[in-house]
């Protein structure tokens, strides 16, 4: 590039220098705490851990992974993770089909729309969801963590957009070979609608993962939590409670420090994220910006 | 005829496919909405719906003489205002920043990390920012003793908690953020910025005259839409980092109803609260949706 000032060029030095250190200044308290989770107790309560583990060590992983609590609520989550993204995915999906038809086809459309984006705007409030979940007798089930976040309007409508991006021409030669809506849905908008479903999985998944404060309030047993739940019941206490401990534990528990501890489990709980992030990375931001083109 | 009874036929099956999708918002969106009613009742939980005793506006009162009550709508619109603030400064410079730089991969590499911490819930964040803000062993006052000042415990002082909620909020949102703002300056006319090279303009010209100018529907926009968010400070991070040493700066509306209806199981109070908090915002969602409307014909769906 001939026509760059020198003023320019080192704009673009500084600009370089300032956004990788702008990245690592995002990615420096986790890289700390992820080297505080595989230090010895002692140097960590030392304050001697920075970016690199001192005196390395798993101890603290093997003790929270030896916890009977903490494998039954990350199999709780795994369970809610699947059944939630299947009935959300498939909700959104068949709400955001109808409602992309243009009003002169589905008279319907706007009236259904409305209902659906009001939940967007005005809510209850957990005091009267609460209550509703309690009169249902779902509490301390699954159902109470799956099926009130099953309509996930944001998702509809990036769907919804995107259906909309579609030529014409599409669903028209679908209908006029005959084909229901249903099958012109399944068999000809899904397969092509891969990066948009891509992201409301992706979405919905992270949703369940990282959901806490549904678990606390609708689960009155702790073994009923899911991880996130647990998590925050343990992360926020200075001690590690002593009750219900195996042998092995009692023995690992003097080189461990509830820091260290505190530690691994959060990297626990955010390894199945940072696993999936690296794939469906390339698709959610395509999904987003092609979801959120207004036709 | 033919063709009206066939476009009947398809359309039952549109209405077949939303009925899933209705139920579920019928009893989880809107039974709760009518669920409202116990603010003007002297709900009973064990008695339940079944028998009303309404008691007007009894509760209402009730909240407003809570001396918790004033400084939790003060700090929760402090809050908001100071996060909506930082929530488009931040990301509008970093795309501005990241618009810049020339190599693709350097680009995306930069992208894939800042965009990463929106994807962590407050649970996993506020335990690390916990773990690193600790005055004893924490990161960051081992680096400010480092450099000889005193450990600081930031998330017990009233001083600094709304500045670590700001922070740490922009920590974790400000990447995601700058997607819709990356995704605004890649639509800029490529051929304005060759029509200001012709007529001299240097790159700082070029940012002043065209980028920003291109961008700031956009901004605008974005800043409209947060309006709804003020009566909302975020329920997640304030719970996850607060304790009762920081309640003055840092209890919210929603960590008040929390502590009232579920803690205190005073339900018909903590609706009473919730049901003002969402009129209002609804008010100003329409208000922003309204301007939005107007002035950047943005429509919601």
């Amino acid at each position: 590039m001939h026509l760059m000032s020198r003023s320019y060029k080192t704009f673009l030095i500084f600009n370089n220098l300032f956004l990788v250190l702008l990245t690592l200044l995002c990615l420096f308290p986790v890289i700390n705490v992820l080297a505080v989770s595989l230090s010895s107790s002692a140097a960590a309560a030392a304050g001697e851990v920075a970016e690199w583990p001192v005196e390395f060590t798993v101890k603290s992983y093997q003790f929270v992974l030896q916890s009977g609590q903490f494998t039954g609520s990350f199999q709780n989550s795994v369970i809610r993770v699947l059944t939630g993204v299947s009935l959300s995915t498939i909700i959104t999906v068949l709400v955001a089909y109808p409602l992309s038809k243009e009003s002169h086809v589905f008279p319907q459309r706007t009236m259904y729309a409305w209902i659906f984006v009001f939940t967007m705007l005005f809510s209850g409030g957990i005091i009267p969801s609460y209550l509703v979940i309690k009169q249902l007798h779902m509490l301390d089930t699954m159902w109470s963590l799956v099926l009130p976040v099953g309509v996930q309007v944001f998702n509809i409508l990036l769907m919804l957009n995107f259906f909309r991006g579609l030529p014409k021409e599409l669903e028209e030669a679908c209908l006029m070979d005959g084909a229901s809506h249903l099958q012109t849905l399944l068999r000809v908008y899904l397969p092509i609608s891969l990066p948009s479903l891509a992201t409301i999985v992706l979405f919905t998944l992270v949703m369940h993962w990282n959901s806490w404060f549904d678990g606390m309030l609708y689960m009155n047993h702790t073994d009923k939590y899911p991880l996130a739940t647990y998590l925050q019941s343990v992360l926020n206490k200075t001690s590690i409670p002593q009750t219900e401990m195996t042998v092995e534990q009692a023995i690992l528990l003097q080189s461990v420090s509830s820091r260290t501890v505190r530690a691994a489990q959060i990297f626990i709980a955010a390894f199945p994220i940072l696993a999936i992030y690296p794939f469906l990375q390339k698709y959610f931001v395509k999904g987003l910006v092609m979801g959120s083109v207004k036709g | 005829m033919r063709a009206g009874t066939k476009r009947r036929r398809n359309n039952g099956q549109l209405h077949l496919m939303l009925v899933p999708g209705l139920i579920l918002i019928a009893v989880f969106s809107y039974l709760p909405m009518a669920g409202l009613s116990i603010a003007f009742q002297d709900f009973n939980p064990i008695v339940g719906f079944n028998k009303l005793n309404w008691n007007g506006m009894d509760n209402f009162e009730y909240m407003w003489a809570l001396p918790d009550f004033m400084p939790a709508v003060k700090n929760t619109v402090i809050i908001s205002i100071m996060k909506i603030a930082a929530g488009i400064l931040v990301p509008v410079t970093a795309a501005l920043l990241l618009n810049e730089v020339r190599s693709v991969l350097f680009k995306r590499s930069v992208q894939t990390v800042i965009y990463m911490p929106h994807f962590f819930s407050w649970v996993i964040l506020g335990g690390i920012v916990i773990d690193v803000l600790s005055p004893g062993e924490g990161i960051v006052n081992q680096i400010i003793q480092a450099f000889g000042g005193k450990p600081i415990s930031f998330l017990s002082s009233n001083q600094w908690f709304r500045y670590v909620l700001v922070i740490t909020d922009q920590w974790k949102e400000f990447g995601f953020s700058t997607i819709v703002y990356l995704a605004a300056l890649t639509s800029i006319d490529q051929g304005l910025y060759e029509a200001a090279v012709m007529d001299g303009a240097g790159r700082w010209r070029q940012t002043w005259n065209v980028t920003l100018p291109g961008i700031r529907p956009i901004v605008v926009l974005m800043a409209t839409l947060s309006l709804g968010n003020i009566l909302n400070g975020g329920f997640d991070q304030v719970f996850n980092l607060y304790n009762p040493m920081v309640y003055r700066t840092g209890d919210i509306l929603d960590t008040l109803v929390y502590r009232i209806g579920i803690v205190q199981t005073q339900y018909a109070v903590a609706a009473a609260i919730g049901l003002i908090k969402s009129v209002v915002s609804l008010a100003l969602i329409g208000f922003g949706y309204w301007i939005a409307y107007r002035f950047a014909k943005y429509r919601i769906f």
